[in-house]
């Protein structure tokens, strides 16, 4: 089984992911910007197939982070995603793209039985998810995914780069303070879900925000 | 990468640059399929164009409009020589989709990809002829050549714009364009305070039709001395238009009419304003042309469907000398096909694609015809 895994919630990621490679990672790569998708994602992933030898027929099927993240960030993973889904003709999933941290966090020795994972919302926001965790499984979302202000998050241990943004109002795990989802991490994830009969979501984006368009009021008569 | 057939490329075009979702094919000058997706309704309640849902709107219909396009000109992703994408002027988020999804069509393909300019883009589309060899130049140029002399004015929710075109894959120059508010969207906002709704280019367009555009006098915006000048010693803004300030008069003129408790000569007032917008543009395109050397003009974007617009711009540039094309609608507005058929030319030209490194550009001049 081999997956491409894609996820633009926050840095732009890709990776190969197989049950045949060591930790399963074929190749991977992760930008460390969080601003420049567009540009540096297609010719990330077309160097990531090359360097792995892997061509299209390999590809048994695609997974991509749903977010929550910036909108047009977020959309330039899951527009790639979907069309490259459609050029090859392979089965395409969605992730939620916390569960990318959530998964390294289960894997650390940081490792705790309930805590939260949150990114980046910008507008002074996070977004976060609470997972709780049991020995040798993976975590489980409990709640979430939301967006809000850090500090109005519940006291739990907070892991991933919201977390370290607002070290001074949450209770955020240094070592992952700026721990971003990864395309890796998910596409591991997505695997043992598939290991585990798990049936995946699809490639709907979690926007967790209304446009902000207004509805313009009527107009104000002279009198 | 494999070489494109530089002789009659068959070309796919993506478009996501405002509001519509737009999968082109073209096959050299001729044009296969065109197919469109808008969002325009979901914008209807907000009175004009919100830049992220009709990002949201790019990103669901953009597989299911590429897959219709495909069915539509009979062809597969395999037959396709190159790929074309408008990589801006445009809405950043909405650009973003059409580029994202049009390089991952690159690399899934291993085709070529030409990132285009979207107002060059308009200018292309003339140049397309029908897929049964139609004679008439499908898109307003007859026999899907460039006249030597072509100017393009272009009109839209987006943009007001006058180009010259020396070669389209080339030499392009921006001879006026709107400092603010571009036609389309003037129209808009009118529209709303007149209580017409959305669009608002047909809505007045219509209702002018029962008005008199005599009965009130709407100001033409940069059309004072200091904004002229001479042909000898152009002001500053000769050939530009704004739109701020007629937007206002028109608000004004409504608050009056309240305030004196009378009823509010509606259709009188969109004929008024349709004609003050409608004389300047015209009045200033066919001024650049006639001192530019443009014997050919071209007229794209959605305003072109604009009844008052289409006919004066006839009427001056008849008077002038100057031979006016304007292709059919669904060409005018934004689509697919005119980026095919930019992509085309640019192939038969021998220029080089973009690659998939490159950045999309909310304000790409047009003098970039190619990135
Ligand atoms: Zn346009």
């Amino acid at each position: 089984m081999l997956i491409l895994a894609i996820d633009t919630s926050a840095v732009a990621s890709a990776a190969l992911i197989s049950d045949d490679a060591m930790e399963g990672v074929v190749e991977s790569f992760a930008t460390e910007d969080t601003r420049s998708h567009a540009e540096v994602l297609a010719p990330g992933i077309d160097k990531l197939l090359c360097d792995a030898g892997v061509s299209a027929a390999d590809i048994d099927l695609i997974v991509t982070g749903v977010g929550p993240g910036p909108f047009t960030g977020l959309r330039s993973g899951i527009a790639t995603a979907r069309t490259l889904a459609f050029a090859w003709n392979k089965p395409l999933f969605g992730l939620m793209s916390l569960d990318a941290i959530a998964l390294e966090v289960a894997e650390s020795t940081e490792a705790k039985p309930e805590f939260l994972v949150a990114t980046d919302a910008r507008r002074k926001e996070v977004y976060w998810a609470r997972y709780t965790l049991k020995d040798g499984q993976l975590p489980q979302l409990v709640d979430g995914p939301h967006v809000g202000f850090a500090s109005e998050l519940p006291d739990l241990p907070v892991f991933g780069a919201g977390g370290g943004i607002y070290a001074d109002v949450v209770n955020a795990n240094g070592e992952f303070s700026t721990t971003q989802p990864d395309a890796a991490s998910l596409g591991q994830f997505a695997l043992a879900l598939l290991a585990a009969g798990v049936e995946l979501p699809d490639s709907t984006p979690l926007y967790l925000r209304e446009s902000d368009a207004q509805v313009p009021g009527p107009r104000k008569r002279a009198l | 990468m494999n070489q494109p057939n530089t002789l009659q490329p068959l070309v796919l075009g993506i478009e996501s640059s405002c509001d519509e979702t737009g999968v082109g094919i073209v096959r050299g000058t001729t044009l296969l399929t065109n197919t469109v997706s808008s969002s325009m309704d979901e914008h209807v309640r907000f009175g004009g164009v919100i830049p992220e849902i009709a990002s949201r709107a790019h990103l669901d219909a953009f597989v299911p409009t590429l897959q219709e396009a495909l069915h539509e000109a009979g062809v597969t992703l395999d037959d396709i020589d190159a790929i074309a994408v408008t990589s801006g002027p445009g809405l950043a988020g909405a650009l973003m989709v059409g580029v994202c999804a049009a390089k991952a069509l690159s690399i899934a393909t291993g085709k070529p990809l030409y990132a285009i300019n979207h107002l060059v883009a308009h200018v292309g589309v003339g140049l397309l002829k029908d897929a049964d060899g139609g004679t008439g130049g499908r898109g307003g140029l007859r026999g899907g050549q460039l006249p030597e002399n072509l100017g393009a004015l272009l009109v839209s929710g987006g943009h007001t714009e006058i180009l010259r075109i020396r070669s389209i894959t080339d030499d392009v120059e921006m001879l006026g364009s709107t400092i603010d508010d571009a036609a389309g969207e003037a129209y808009d906002k009118v529209a709303r305070l007149l209580g017409l709704g959305y669009p608002g280019g047909p809505a007045i367009d219509k209702l002018a039709k029962q008005g008199n555009a005599k009965a009130i006098r709407f100001p033409r915006g940069l059309t004072q001395p200091k904004y002229m000048g001479t042909a000898e010693e152009p002001g500053p803004h000769r050939y530009d238009w704004s739109f701020s300030g007629l937007k206002t008069a028109v608000a004004r003129c409504v608050e009056q009419f309240e305030a004196r408790g009378e009823e509010v000569p509606v259709a009188d007032i969109a004929a008024a304003f349709q004609e003050a917008v409608v004389d300047v543009i015209t009045s200033k395109a066919v001024l650049a042309c006639k001192e530019n050397g443009i014997t050919d003009l071209l007229l794209g974007g959605g305003v072109a469907a604009n009844s008052r617009l289409r006919e004066l711009t006839g009427q001056r540039c008849s008077s002038a000398g100057i031979t006016l094309h304007v292709p059919p609608l669904s060409l005018c507005t934004d689509n697919g096909a005119m980026v095919a058929a930019l992509g085309s030319q640019l192939i038969m030209a021998g220029i080089a694609p973009s690659g998939v490194a490159f950045a999309p550009d909310s304000s790409l001049p047009v003098t970039t015809v190619s990135v």
